[in-house]
């Protein structure tokens, strides 16, 4: 029967959902690598029972770790992250050039059609990419040498490469998003890069609308529908109809269009599903009631979704990468908490359940649909 | 000449490469002078446990990472250069090099 394994990622190891279509009934595993921070894992699309996990802490420093039986057994593969050729310099807090320094992998993307390769953005702000399952990893530098490096500089979470996003229907598109630079696409399978921040206004710089500058927070699109994104930015939830070429605000109704994560539904591209934080001073629900927000329109029109969410004193926050949509029939949407809660509605978001309540603070969820 | 010196590793570490052991055994390269070197530890530590690479000091620069520490014979050897011999009873396998995550953080 075919079931879910909901990949969760947290400050001190990483866990393993599972259950069957029905969702009701969940077995945890873990955790895996106890005691390291877990940024992220993911499966590969073409080999569903292939996982990456980035494993690193303040000691011992990166480790990717690899699974090829669904996360039953875990082997430690190559984690030399070395910048390509010339190093560079990027804007550091004081306004001085710093020189890029690698601190950690903040998100693994395997690639739609190969087990084998898989892209890691990376801290301070870099694409990586592995054709050999992670034995090797080689930066696509063209990125980190735009025109514009120089003048990134980091958001207070780091300067991280933390969204990639493959374009299912042409291999050569890739988007990235990187805090606190912007969005930016390439069209030539991450030679070349150019931003795509048309739209985007951010009262915290300068120039509103510069070309780069922009707190991204998450980027999301829908399958079928490639061309059409969403974002979630530091403020603002906004919607791309051309790629990335332009953007507008879809924030409507939202009590705060301030947040993280940002999902489509699996099966309806113009149903979009955000977390609304208070503020960038206060990350929190809005009034201590943790809702999602769910648009069944590409935005502008929200609606709470509170069935089953704590809805007073709470105060935890939902991290960029810490949403995920399954892909049964009846769309599974998955989210986990800085309070350590992995949250499951198996309705689209009508009702929602708690897997777990206390996990260490949660950084990433993702889910894989498996037979 | 090789010889035989004692590492202890932190949980950490021996978790990461699959070792049950507190402490190991390490067959080390001497130097040209049967000196053994934090260096030579190290690479040998490496090659036998290829998923300690980058853990215990940068894989580019060699520079060990800012919280490991190497202490043995109850003293400090962290900032000693990595070509300096160890202490000699490190190199004649009657104390253990003790290779420690640094008390930081909570």
């Amino acid at each position: 029967m075919t079931g879910v394994r909901v990949l969760v990622g947290t400050r001190k190891g990483a866990f393993i959902l599972t259950a069957d279509g029905k969702r009701r009934q969940w077995e945890v595993s873990g955790p895996h690598f106890a005691g390291w921070e877990i940024y992220h894992l993911k499966g590969s699309p073409a080999a569903p029972n292939r996982l990456f996990a980035s494993q690193s802490g303040g000691w011992f420093g990166q480790v990717i770790q690899r699974s090829d039986d669904g996360g039953k057994s875990w082997n430690p593969v190559g984690n030399q992250f070395t910048y390509e050729g010339e190093t560079g310099t990027h804007q550091w807090y004081d306004g001085t050039q710093h020189p890029w320094e690698f601190e950690r992998v903040w998100h693994l993307e395997p690639a739609i059609d190969d087990p084998d390769t898989v892209y890691a953005g990376v801290e301070d702000a870099a694409l990586f990419k592995t054709v050999d399952g992670g034995a090797t990893w080689n930066e696509l530098p063209g990125l980190r040498r735009h025109e514009s490096g120089p003048s990134w500089q980091p958001g207070a979470g780091g300067m991280c490469l933390h969204t990639i996003i493959h374009d299912p229907r042409n291999t050569g598109r890739i988007y990235v998003a990187i805090s606190a630079a912007g969005a930016f696409r390439s069209d030539d399978a991450g030679t070349t890069w150019r931003p795509i921040n048309r739209g985007l206004r951010s009262e915290g710089i300068p120039d509103e609308d510069a070309e780069v500058g922009h707190c991204v927070h998450n980027l999301a699109i829908h399958p079928t529908r490639p061309d059409v994104l969403f974002m979630q930015k530091h403020w603002d939830v906004m919607r791309s109809d051309d790629g990335g070429e332009s953007w507008h605000d879809i924030g409507g109704n939202l009590p705060t269009d301030f947040g993280f994560p940002i999902d489509v539904h699996a099966h309806e591209p113009e149903t979009v599903y955000v977390v609304p934080i208070k503020s960038d001073s206060e990350h929190f629900p809005l009034d201590g009631r943790l809702r999602v927000f769910r648009s069944k329109v590409g935005g502008n029109e929200w609606e709470p979704l509170t069935d089953g969410l704590p809805q007073r004193d709470c105060y935890v926050n939902v991290l960029r990468d810490a949403m995920a949509v399954d892909s049964l029939d009846e769309c599974g949407v998955y989210f986990g908490t800085t309070g350590g809660q992995v949250y499951a509605s198996a309705d689209a978001g009508d009702t929602w359940a708690p897997i777990v309540r206390d996990l260490p603070a949660v950084l990433s969820v993702e889910v894989q649909t498996v037979p | 000449m090789s010889r035989t010196i004692k590492v202890a590793l932190p949980t950490h570490l021996r978790t990461l490469a699959h070792i049950s052991d507190r402490q190991i055994e390490l067959d080390v390269a001497g130097g040209p002078t049967g000196k053994v070197t934090m260096a030579a530890v190290l690479d040998a530590l490496e090659t036998r446990y290829p998923a300690l690479r980058g853990t215990i000091r940068d894989q580019v620069t060699l520079k060990r990472r800012a919280f490991v520490r190497f202490f043995a014979c109850e003293e400090d050897l962290s900032h000693d250069p990595a070509d300096q011999p160890l202490p000699e009873p490190v190199a004649a396998g009657t104390e253990p090099l003790l290779i420690v995550g640094a008390m930081a953080g909570g």
